[in-house]
């Protein structure tokens, strides 16, 4: 923090500008004060936070920017009695993870997020919304002692992973791994350390590791993903058939006049 | 490692949403959004991972691999809940209780 | 002084430079100043595609159009028509979801916008210079169907409903056959970088653009235009904002400015699919014609501080910005000639004509250069067309600065280049 004469000057116009506010009756006089106090107290925040975080990079900005807004998305959907509210939510926790696997050199996976997930799964649910629809902006209360259940056995369980997580030293398990004594030159994963990761990914996907097949001569080849590939594709043919066959439209019980199909 | 610990730190938050999220909603619809929380952390688990240890690619390649099941998953639970809702007219998961002892 | 500017290769060099140890501000300021410049066409073209549009749809049933506000052509009238709209009351109906109502419109502009931010405009000129170009773009456009469904649901009336729900649908079952008819020129070119696509595109214009290297990209470009006309919601697929059948579909109870961000919306992400299309088939920012695209590259690396460079960038911009312009005149051609088709033709037209047609393109795109290997021999497959590499004309069409070579073999994170 930079306390120097502008400092102190603003911050003693910026609480008289406070005190001005809170102290004077007449509504309609209070905007000087009000102007006084906002001008002085965003110049000060906005050059304190200049000075102060002069140093941090933009990807530490950006990620506790994304961090910050998975978790409040997190929360809406936990907290929401709507349950389209919740599916906005839901959409903006996933849209910045999505920003997280692009902050974290992982560009296709990224755009992969946005596409199927954002773009594809979550729209499914919001269509299952609409069509299970019970009413205008019905909402399904939960019990306060239910919430309260809820709260004790969600931070018990919160504090018990990050302390185990934390608890892990992940670089040495790393050296141990990988069988390291230098330190990591990133060779394992250098298309990951650079973000150019979408022809590594084709590759793997069609059972080739040129990435760790080159690095290490001699060692037992890389894993390719050729049989996951092809296994997923057609899991994902035959499921997508059922869930069709599954939600073929059928007679309702008790058909409501009125009720159409869109 | 800081930046390691930090994406985990947002994991076990969102993992812990859609655990609550699972265990308290209602509407079944809303049981799935939790679903989808949880499988959304692992999936940033996977990511930070490969970035940040010797995981390497093989982390990016299993979160795509996660993304592509979760979407068959929710497709299948999606038509369960909506024959659930064809016979029984509603959504609440409170009232499938016809095997009740 | 000034002229010192144009030897910077891009934004982020300069401000970099400028503000060398304020690492994460000089970021804002570089983000800032691509946001700035991408809204500034993000917003000035739906102004000249409404004008176009009501002139165009005017002429084509016999009447003038706009003819009184800013002149005898009517310039200004959708500027005109903007300050109206802002001034209007912001109304929010009682029955609506007052959050989610507000909150659409924002969620259709930034997919759209974002789908800017890897197009490039010129050689070299595009704010993120993504690996995944193309990818990322079909990616993001993708999110706008979840602004209409919202929009719609939150509206609170039935129009409003219906027609968000047909829009979501239709959208989303135009996007698979988009996605594989964008495919079929990106496994001829093998990129999916745009910047790459597009310089691989120089030369005369007969063998070079991708749309005539094999007939199965030729074909590939009309159904992707139609996919895209559809996948935009435009005539003859409008089934959302059918004013004859939805009163206006999901925007029935949108007014004002709210109403203007999904036109802006609209009318850029038409240009947007243009775009796409201009660089995936019509060969990007070059004009065609050889020896000037030789002669225009050529004279990029001559002159001091690099201003010749910037001026035939600048000139490519103009070429590209023409050709994205002359698809979106099609589009609203197109728009005025037929009629409009239900929601199950719509639909239908998708599934059972449109996807195994580019199916079955991709299927021939794939198989194209093993048959070209088979005929011809000895030679790699896919990255000849009438003797020439491919990834020849791709090192030869870089601007011929010695720094940009150097940077361009090295890979980019996150630095912006325009």
């Amino acid at each position: 923090m930079a306390t120097n004469f502008f400092f102190w000057l603003l911050l003693v116009v910026a609480i008289a500008g406070l005190a001005g506010l809170l102290l004077v009756r007449d509504a309609s006089r209070r905007t000087p004060w009000l102007a006084a106090f906002l001008v002085s107290f965003g110049v000060l925040a906005v050059w304190q936070s200049a000075v102060m975080f002069k140093d941090t990079t933009a990807s530490q900005v950006l990620f506790s920017l994304f961090g910050a807004a998975v978790c409040f998305g997190a929360l809406g959907v936990v907290l929401s009695q709507n349950v389209v509210r919740m599916a906005f939510w839901l959409i903006v926790s996933l849209g910045s993870t999505s920003g997280l696997f692009f902050l974290l050199n992982a560009d296709f996976v990224g755009a992969v997020q946005l596409l199927v997930y954002v773009g594809g799964t979550l729209v499914l649910l919001i269509f299952g919304v609409m069509l299970t629809a019970s009413g205008p902006y019905v909402t399904m209360k939960t019990s306060p002692t239910e919430w309260v259940a809820a709260a004790v056995v969600s931070s018990l369980l919160l504090g018990l992973i990050l302390v185990s997580a934390f608890g892990v030293d992940w670089q040495a398990v790393d050296y141990a791994e990988a069988g390291n004594t230098t330190t990591q030159d990133a060779s394992a994963g250098s298309s990951v350390q650079e973000g150019t990761t979408l022809r590594p990914l084709g590759w793997a996907l069609l059972g080739l590791r040129p990435d760790k097949d080159l690095q290490k001569p001699g060692e037992p080849s890389g894993v390719g993903y050729l049989l996951p590939f092809e296994i997923v594709s057609v899991h994902l043919l035959v499921v997508l058939i059922g869930a069709a066959y599954l939600a073929r439209a059928k007679r309702r019980v008790d058909q409501t006049p009125g009720t159409t199909a869109l | 490692m800081p930046e390691l610990n930090f994406c985990i730190l947002i994991g076990a938050v969102l993992f812990v949403s859609g655990v609550v999220c699972m265990a308290t909603k209602r509407n079944a619809i809303g049981v799935l959004m939790g679903v989808e929380l949880v499988l959304n952390a692992a999936n940033l688990n996977f990511v930070a991972f490969a970035r940040y240890t010797a995981l390497g690619l093989d982390g990016q390649i299993l979160s795509l691999f996660v993304i592509v099941l979760a979407a068959a998953e929710a497709a299948v639970a999606l038509a369960i809940a909506l024959n659930f809702y064809n016979n029984h007219l509603t959504i609440d998961v409170d009232r499938a209780d016809d095997l009740h002892g | 002084m000034i002229f010192a500017l144009f030897s910077y290769d891009s934004i982020s060099d300069f401000v970099d430079s400028m503000m060398g140890s304020w690492a994460a501000w000089a970021w804002v300021v570089v983000a800032l100043i691509h946001a700035v410049i991408i809204i500034h066409f993000f917003a000035v073209a739906p102004l000249f595609y409404i004008w176009l549009e009501r002139k165009v749809s005017g002429r084509i049933q016999d009447r003038l159009g706009p003819t009184r506000v800013g002149g005898k052509f009517g310039w200004l009238q959708t500027l005109a028509d903007g300050l109206k709209l802002i001034q209007k009351e912001d109304l929010c109906p009682q029955s609506a979801d007052q959050l989610m109502f507000r909150i659409s419109p924002y969620i259709v502009f930034v997919a759209t916008f974002g789908a800017f931010i890897v197009l490039p405009f010129s050689n070299g000129w595009v704010a993120q210079n993504l690996e995944i170009g193309i990818f990322f773009m079909l990616a993001v456009m993708s999110l706008e169907v979840i602004g209409i469904i919202l929009a719609g649901y939150s509206s609170g009336s039935k129009w409003a409903l219906f027609g968000g729900m047909r829009e979501a649908a239709q959208m989303v079952s135009y996007e698979i056959p988009m996605a594989i008819c964008a495919l079929v020129p990106i496994v001829a070119a093998g990129s999916l970088n745009f910047v790459e696509i597009g310089r691989m595109q120089s030369g005369w214009f007969f063998p070079n653009w991708l749309m005539f290297n094999n007939p199965f990209t030729f074909l590939a470009f009309f159904v992707y235009f139609t996919v895209a006309t559809a996948s935009v919601k435009r005539a003859p697929f409008d089934l959302a904002e059918a004013e004859s059948e939805l009163v206006a579909g999901f925007h029935t109870e949108y007014s004002g400015i709210r109403w203007s961000y999904f036109f802006m919306a609209e009318y850029a992400g038409m240009f947007a699919v243009s775009g796409i299309a201009v660089f995936l088939f019509l060969g990007g920012w070059y004009t065609g014609i050889g020896p000037l695209d030789a002669s225009l590259v050529s004279l990029q690396s001559v002159g001091p501080y690099g201003i010749l460079s910037y001026i035939v960038n600048l000139i490519f911009m103009v070429v590209f910005i023409t050709k994205g312009c002359l698809l979106v005149f099609l589009q609203i051609w197109i728009r005025w000639t037929f009629p409009r088709l239900r929601i199950d033709q719509v639909m239908m037209t998708c599934l059972k004509y449109l996807l195994p047609m580019s199916c079955a393109l991709f299927l021939g795109a794939v198989l194209w250069p093993l048959l070209y290997y088979s005929v011809s021999s000895g030679e790699s497959p896919r990255t000849k067309w009438f003797g020439e590499p491919l990834y020849d004309k791709v090192i030869a069409a870089e601007p011929a600065s010695a720094e940009q070579a150097a940077r361009q073999s090295a890979p980019q994170l996150a630095k912006g280049e325009r």
